[in-house]
């Protein structure tokens, strides 16, 4: 069987979007001076609660329509990521919880309820089966109905649904806020020192909110896209694996670029499947392939570091809480 | 007047300098009773009534210590966990995020591993000495690798340790397909060497002594040693410490080796004590629910044999309620999640005072 670099750019791109929106998602955080290790939990209930929402839908109205459970899915999702996110700004924010504790609570909460619900949606709802066929159906249906006579570009990047569409714009837009508005450099501000922000007249709170949980929305997409596009509608407890810890490798990888996180994203996403596609890999080497990723990721860790250049750091003020009448 | 007190917010919050111990005490247990509350109605409502709030409490007590058995299961399971919180320890007393006790964990099980398969022949204890020598080793090297960069170039030591978690887990899989059993199953098996003597009846006993020895080694090298004390220094400030005159980068390099060769010890005790096999799942997340143990404990290792306890009691007790209502076991994860959130909020009322506007407080101190 030979090598289909067609299908193996195309299978990387599907690969690389719950990277893509989980990293871009993280990073917002983290421009924030937020270090959401919570990601994966929201990645994780985020997708299952778009895969609930359209079962609940699809089995309580006689005729359902693909595009309702459709928005019905995307809206749940949002709503979920949002409520897991707010928790989180609560107890960091405002409560000033450690950040890295209530991160890998949060991570506890979210894949659980993820799995729970997802592996129990149909025993709880009595059904005998909880396939959404319709609405994964209504998602499948690409935007671009002539992306075909594109030749390899239109397979690789334009057989994807809408989300595809969504992550790119999503990492396009605020890589474009971050760096050229007024909003990105205040939002860098707290970041990189609340303090100084907070003389300087900048809401420190109400910018950590925001962006904490816009980015959790955005992360909680990646798991939609995964669970409605990669999994087709059907949550299997172990599929999701380290994907929400691969994005926020992937945040380090890019150096806190979203820009370079579309780029960082495929590469990462090529990797996560290689091993599949590489001829002539034993279980042994596939296994040792599977580990570059992270390798990677250190590497350039170890690497920024000893370079010591500004724009390449993470934000200063990374993982604390802010207490203003502690200077 | 009117208008200097309208420029007052309406809720003001200070650090709080002092409190007394009776008023921590509530505020926890208060934090702890709405948890179980809220936990019991949580139950109830994924379980779509299947399990009644009033149920749920003689449930989860029956899953934890119905027999003798699960008694000692539910020891186990807070001996594992307490084991790597013990490791914490250290290292987030001196500020220094270690979330690779996962990966920590894994790779002292792994050299446990590769010496029960590569020296088959030697006694039975001396195959336990080597063991034990290797896991701590392989742990502290893994712990160590972060801490040397972070001392130097000062690489961020939250990222890092998380990445060779997975540099770890992925070693694990290599080792289990080198060995594995069958062809294609990527199962090492079962080991039929270098298990731990029995004790109290079960494999797993020598480690539970070992480990609250532990707990009491780990309490007195923090509290009345000098190296805790540098820990707690270097802590603090790093300034200070080096104002001082310590050696910081050797604090933190040496700290990280104790925390690291601690979790290869864990992982020593899981393989020979506990799992007799590897597999990426035999620390099954407890490196990083451990960092969670530790932090509520406020790092003591006294109080981390009640937060070890409590995690576990909660885990043991919503799985039970789950495979009794034929539901899957990640509903105790939800449960854990909702439980850890109360606590981790309640701190904030311990370190900090709220005040009203218009309370009598505020009053009394105009």
């Amino acid at each position: 069987m030979g090598f289909d670099l067609v299908y193996f750019l195309q299978r990387a791109v599907a690969q690389a979007l719950p990277l893509l929106f989980g990293s871009n998602g993280e990073i917002l955080n983290e421009k924030a001076g937020s270090l959401n290790l919570g990601i994966p939990g929201i990645m994780v209930s985020g997708g299952v609660a778009g895969i609930v929402s359209a079962t609940i839908y699809e089995n309580s109205v006689a005729n359902p329509k693909g595009w309702i459970g459709l928005l019905i899915s995307l809206l749940s999702s949002i709503a979920c990521s949002l409520l897991v996110s707010l928790i989180y700004c609560v107890l960091t924010v405002t409560l000033r919880a450690n950040q890295n504790v209530t991160g890998l609570a949060i991570t506890t909460f979210g894949t659980g309820l993820g799995n729970y619900f997802g592996g129990a949606i149909a025993s709880l709802l009595g059904l005998s089966s909880n396939t959404i066929t319709t609405t994964v159906n209504a998602y499948k249906t690409p935007i671009i109905p002539f992306y075909d006579k594109l030749g390899a570009v239109g397979t690789i990047f334009f057989s994807h649904g809408f989300l595809f569409y969504v992550g790119v714009m999503i990492a396009v837009v605020s890589a474009i806020i971050l760096k050229k508005t007024r909003v990105g450099l205040n939002l860098r501000a707290v970041g990189e020192n609340p303090a100084t922000a907070d003389a300087a007249g900048i809401n420190v709170t109400k910018y950590k909110y925001i962006t904490t949980c816009l980015g959790g929305i955005v992360a909680g997409l990646g798991g939609l896209y995964f669970a409605i596009d990669y999994s087709n509608g059907l949550w299997d407890t172990q599929s999701f694996g380290e994907r929400g810890w691969l994005a926020i490798a992937l945040v380090i990888f890019v150096m806190w670029k979203p820009n370079l996180a579309l780029v960082g994203s495929f590469l990462f996403g090529a990797l996560y499947i290689a091993d599949v596609f590489v001829p002539n890999l034993t279980p042994l080497t596939k296994e040792i392939f599977k580990m570059l990723p992270y390798v990677v990721t250190i590497i350039v860790l170890i690497a920024t570091s000893f370079a010591k250049k500004k724009e390449n750091q993470p934000p200063q003020s990374l993982g604390l809480a802010y207490f203003r009448e502690e200077r | 007047m009117k208008k200097a007190k309208s420029s007052e917010p309406l809720v003001r919050i200070s650090k709080r300098t002092d409190i007394s111990p009776k008023l921590s005490v509530g505020v926890r247990v208060i934090a702890i009773a709405a948890a179980f509350i809220v936990c019991a109605l949580v139950i109830t409502a994924i379980t779509n009534g299947r399990a009644m709030p009033w149920d749920v409490y003689s449930q989860m007590l029956k899953g934890a210590f119905g027999t003798v058995r699960r008694v000692k299961i539910t020891l186990r399971d807070t001996c594992a966990l307490l084991c790597l919180g013990l490791a914490l320890a250290p290292a987030f007393k001196m500020r220094f995020w270690n979330i690779g006790a996962e990966g920590q964990a894994l790779i002292g099980a792994l050299a446990s591993t590769v010496i029960i398969k590569l020296c088959p022949g030697l006694p039975w204890w001396l195959m336990l000495l080597v063991m034990l020598v290797a896991s701590v080793v392989a742990g502290a090297l893994w712990g160590v690798i972060p801490a040397a960069f972070k001392a130097t170039i000062g690489a961020n030591e939250t990222l890092f340790t998380l990445m060779m978690n997975y540099v770890a887990y992925q070693l694990v899989n290599v080792v289990c397909i080198f060995w594995e059993k069958q062809k294609g199953s990527s199962d090492i098996g079962v080991f039929d060497r270098g298990t731990l003597p029995k004790l109290f009846g079960v494999d797993y006993g020598i480690s539970i002594v070992v480990i609250l020895l532990l707990t009491a080694i780990i309490y007195v090298y923090m509290k009345y040693s000098k190296q805790g004390y540098e820990i707690s220094v270097v802590g603090e400030s790093e300034n200070t410490a080096r104002y001082i005159g310590i050696n910081v980068k050797k604090v933190i390099i040496r700290t990280m080796m104790i925390s690291g060769g601690l979790c290869g010890l864990a992982g020593f005790l899981l393989v020979s004590g506990t799992h007799h096999t590897l597999n990426t799942g035999i620390v099954g997340g407890n490196g990083f629910t451990a960092i969670i143990v530790a932090w509520l404990a406020h790092l003591n290792p006294i109080f981390m044999l009640l937060t070890s306890f409590f995690v576990s009691f909660l885990d043991i007790g919503t799985a039970q309620i789950a495979t009794s209502c034929q539901l899957n076991t990640y509903a105790s994860d939800i449960v854990v999640g909702i439980a850890l959130f109360f606590i981790l909020g309640c701190e904030f009322f311990i370190n900090y005072k709220v005040v009203f506007r218009n309370s009598k407080k505020a009053k009394e101190a105009a």
